[in-house]
């Protein structure tokens, strides 16, 4: 359906090709995903396939790509549309239209179809997708979640042949990502649609797929085969898979389902050794002074109640992970915490200080907030610049950011601009940036997102250092691997309400949605982490 | 009859909603009793009040109000630092004069504010902002951009962009508040010249970021297909436009210079005939086709009927009743509701009766759904997480989240 021939693309600016050697095949009806580290290419490879690449972002593409036997070299992007649907990393960029309605049929109308066809296919698409009860509603209304599902719906109406996703499900929450993912398989399964996919979240979307294409490194050329063959390989790997080589399974187990058949004899291993130690490093005190107090936290935006009775103690050196899904009032809490909302309720404490009626820069130095898209903190044009704009900020000696940028970020060029840098580095920089006024309380706002399991271990061992120097650490975030690697609480907030407020492995290991994998895999025993389990069956044999 | 529901076949024409809002707007025009006009803004408000929905674009009538509001505070504020020209002898107070040179003969500021001027200015601005409430109904009542797809074919690129533009705005105003909420997270001021500029280049590169990503997903989806038309058709195209619409300039000139009262109706005529004829050829190269256009039933020609006899209506008052339509401001005098254009009026009205019934949150269209996705009870009013202080229909925010904290399940 799909194919490469000896293709590398090359930008206008840039040295070396995106990708080079890409010479495969994707078979009709496959659902296949593509694999590997941030910076290799993907975006580009996915955008080959839809035409954009070069005909939108320019560059040179050498060989030839094939879809359904059309050349994307004498197709524009337009030409291709009937029988390649895209839909790009962030769905709110994908719409044209204001409705749910509109916008399915905007493809069509732009193809032209005959206006029967046109209503039929949209009563198809929105029963197929569960989007009837959406049909009149606003697109600026909706969720995260439902928003995917409409821009997956606006590109069905065409009937592609292909379908063409970035990172589907990487802003979603565990749940909405479960919705995402089920129409993907009911596509695949029942109208024989070739899907074709990048996703950072493997141990989301790894199970379902026929096929992997690993890019294994920049300028590497990919490679095409089995999910389970490919993940030996990989430099990327969900939990699942991580356990699995350890444990010395084969074929390796994509699956939790998979896993928990081949793991008796491992729990039966686990479960004559202690029990492991809670979290990766010393539980703090709890006697020592809270770095920050929330009590009874009510806060209202348009006269409806986004936090109601919120109650969140954070004591120095702890790590406290806010859960719960799309907008059940996690980034509102953190937002009040650095004084962005007054509360209408309750009191917010934040090192003895009021948040909202504090100026910024006395309260720079007592909290401080990553935002989820870590580009809005910085300004200047080069890395640093950055830095010495923070040390002015903070009031700290010249060249303090450096220093920590130098720990966070080894290797990084001082004149790069912040744009150029990978979504790590970025959020790394940003970090630096907050860290240079050393606030005892850091706040994280959906950090994991974009990042590949590489950024995110550098995140998790930079989170872990501060911690043991006793930074307290609160992190919103729909990433329940992280939130196992890290924290020492997880609150789960639901509905603006905390429902739940305890140790990591008593909450998550009881929640079908928050658990991590390894925990799926080893109920009813507490472990929650690949690490955990090493460092236990080390100690076992030992 | 009864209205039925609005749905999306039952909905009403955009056109017919802004065809009744400029009939209000014209019989406003022809007014300056201060009981006629207010009776205006209540029936457009009531209209407005039942049968507006709930979508973001509906919001921006009490926008349009306050807009009428200010203007109508501008003209006061005015007339009594500057005075009026109305010769009046009410005095109300006295400012003191700025004296002025020369030059600036026939300006004056400061001096007597009488009861007359006041009262003139009170009449003046009310009729502007009657026209805006007029207007600010149309737009809370009509999609724009269903409006903007009964236009032509080839008009139809012209659209989307506009289109495009309309819900570029509310992003925009999200992108300025997040960065000035960014602002504050490094300790920095966010008021001043120098934090508004440098919130202003992020959010110009943003909004370009976005431009692109989207023109991407446009290009992606088959915008720009375009058919093949001979040669010939396409000359002919250019040719007809573009002398229809000199014609049509040419015929304006005509009309309303004094001199070429035999050229201008005719040459105008025949341009309007020539660009529509382009228009309608240009069209052939597009291959586009529309999904559910809105018909023009009954429904459509009643109320834009009901417009129109409000205007005519109150053309005609004119006509018999100059007076009452005008009450003078010199002598000071109460006005009075003339019982026949009062009357006439309230035909205005009939949109209340026979515009389908919007589909309210919690009521009716949105009510049955599957517990993971969100309920449109809460979530459909409330979405607008930074419009409170904006006017603009900012509900559409630029993150998702942004809108989320009130897309939650229903249960509790």
């Amino acid at each position: 359906m799909i194919r490469f021939e000896q293709v590398s693309v090359t930008y206008a600016d840039a040295a070396e090709p995106a990708v080079q050697g890409v010479d495969l095949t994707v078979p009709e009806g496959e659902l296949c995903l593509l694999v590997g580290p941030s910076g290799v290419g993907k975006s580009t490879l996915l955008n080959a396939v839809c035409g954009l690449v070069p005909h939108f972002t320019g560059g040179t593409l050498h060989g030839r790509v094939t879809v359904d036997g059309r050349d994307t070299r004498t197709h524009p992007p337009r030409e291709l549309a009937d029988v390649v649907g895209t839909v790009g990393q962030d769905p709110l960029a994908h719409f044209v239209t204001d409705t749910v309605e509109d916008e399915l049929a905007y493809g069509m109308e732009s193809l032209g179809l005959a206006p029967d066809v046109m209503r039929r296919r949209v009563e198809e698409t929105l029963d197929l997708l569960g989007l009837a009860d959406l049909r009149d509603r606003a697109i600026g209304t909706l969720s995260g979640g439902q928003m995917q599902r409409v821009a997956i719906g606006s590109v069905l109406t065409a009937h592609p042949k292909v379908l063409v996703l970035d990172e589907p499900t990487s802003a979603l929450d565990p749940a909405a990502a479960e919705e995402v993912l089920a129409v993907l398989q009911r596509l695949v399964h029942d109208l024989g649609t070739t899907v074709l996919m990048a996703e950072h979240r493997l141990e989301r979307v790894v199970q379902y797929a026929d096929q992997v294409i690993l890019l294994p490194g920049p300028g590497a050329a990919p490679v095409m085969g089995e999910p389970a063959g490919m993940m030996a390989a990989s430099p990327v790997r969900p939990p699942v898979v991580e356990l699995g080589r350890l444990a010395g399974w084969s074929p390796l187990p994509l699956s939790v389902r998979d896993a928990r058949r081949k793991a008796a004899p491992l729990r039966e291993r686990l479960s004559a050794v202690a029990v492991p130690s809670p979290g990766p490093a010393a539980v703090p005190a709890a006697d020592a002074e809270p770095v920050a107090t929330v009590a009874g936290l009510g806060v209202h935006r348009d006269r409806t109640p986004v936090l109601h009775g919120v109650g969140l103690t954070v004591r120095p050196g702890e790590t406290v992970a806010l859960m719960g899904r799309n907008g059940a009032g996690k980034s509102t809490l953190l937002r009040a915490l650095v004084g962005m909302h007054q509360p209408s309720a309750g009191s917010v404490r934040v090192g003895g200080a009021v948040p909202h009626r504090t100026r910024p820069r006395d309260l720079l130095r007592r909290v401080g907030l990553v935002p989820q898209e870590p580009r809005d903190l910085l300004s200047a044009d080069t890395v640093d610049g950055e830095c010495a704009a923070a040390d002015r900020d903070a009031g700290a000696p010249a060249g303090t950011c450096r220093e920590v940028v130098a720990r966070l970020l080894p290797g990084v060029r001082g004149a790069a601009h912040p744009r150029d840098l990978s979504e790590g580095q970025r959020l790394a920089l940003a970090l630096a940036v907050v860290l240079t006024a050393r606030p005892p309380l850091l706040l994280l706002d959906e950090p994991t997102r974009g990042l590949d399991y590489a950024a995110k271990a550098r995140l998790v061992e930079v989170v872990r250092g501060l911690a043991a120097e006793g930074q307290a650490c609160v992190l919103a975030t729909h990433d329940v691997e992280l939130a196992a690697e890290l924290a020492h609480r997880v609150v789960i907030l639901a509905d603006g309400e905390v429902v739940a407020d305890g140790p990591t492995e008593d909450v998550v290991v009881s929640s079908p949605a928050f658990a991590p994998q390894v925990a799926k895999v080893l109920a009813p025993l507490p472990w929650l982490t690949v690490g955990q389990v090493a460092r236990s069956l080390e100690g076992a044999s030992a | 009859m009864s209205a039925p529901h609005a749905t999306r076949s039952t909905a009403l024409h955009a056109g017919a909603w802004w065809v009744w809002a400029l009939g209000l707007a014209t019989a406003a025009s022809r007014t300056t009793n201060p009981l006629l006009l207010g009776l205006l803004i209540g029936v457009a408000g009531y209209v407005v009040a039942v049968r507006r929905t709930d979508a973001p674009w509906a919001r921006s009538y009490g926008a349009f109000v306050r807009l009428g509001l200010v203007v109508l505070g501008i003209r006061l504020v005015f007339a009594f630092v500057l005075g009026s020209p109305i010769p009046g002898t009410h005095t109300l107070v006295t400012l003191p004069e700025l004296p002025l040179p020369d030059w600036a003969k026939g300006v004056r500021v400061g001096g007597r504010v009488t009861a007359e001027g006041m009262l003139f200015a009170l009449y003046d601005g009310l009729k502007l902002a009657t026209l805006l409430i007029c207007v600010g109904a149309a737009n809370a009542l009509a999609n724009p951009a269903r409006l903007l797809k009964s236009l032509p074919g080839a008009l139809y690129e012209a659209g989307v962009a506009v289109v495009v533009a309309m819900t570029f705005a509310p992003h925009l105003v999200a992108d300025v508040q997040r960065l000035r909420a960014a602002r504050r997270l490094r300790g920095r001021p966010d008021r001043g010249a120098k934090a508004l500029l440098q919130v202003g280049l992020p959010v110009l590169e943003g909004a370009l970021e976005r431009s692109v990503a989207l023109a991407a997903a446009m290009d992606a989806r088959g915008y720009g297909r375009t058919a093949q038309v001979p040669p010939a058709v396409r000359r002919l195209t250019s040719v007809l436009t573009l002398g229809g619409l000199l014609g049509v300039c040419a015929g304006t000139y005509g009309l309303l210079g004094d001199s070429g009262g035999g050229y201008g109706l005719p040459l105008l005529v025949v341009g309007l005939g020539a660009a529509m004829a382009g228009l309608w050829l240009g069209g052939r190269r597009s291959v586009r086709t529309r999904y559910r256009p809105e018909p023009w039933g009954v429904r459509a020609w009643l109320v834009s009927g009901s417009g129109v006899a409000v205007a005519a209506l109150m053309i005609a008052a004119n006509g018999y009743a100059p007076g009452a339509l005008h009450p003078p401001a010199v002598p000071l005098t109460a006005p009075v509701l003339p019982l026949w254009p009062a009357l006439s009026l309230l035909v205005g009205l009939v949109p209340a009766v026979v515009a389908p019934v919007p589909a309210r949150a919690g009521g009716g269209a949105g009510a049955g759904r599957s517990a993971r996705s969100s309920s449109p009870a809460r979530s459909a009013p409330s979405a607008p997480s930074a419009s409170s202080d904006s006017s603009a229909p900012s509900a559409s925010s630029a993150r998702p989240s942004a809108s989320d904290p009130f897309t939650k399940e229903p249960t509790q």
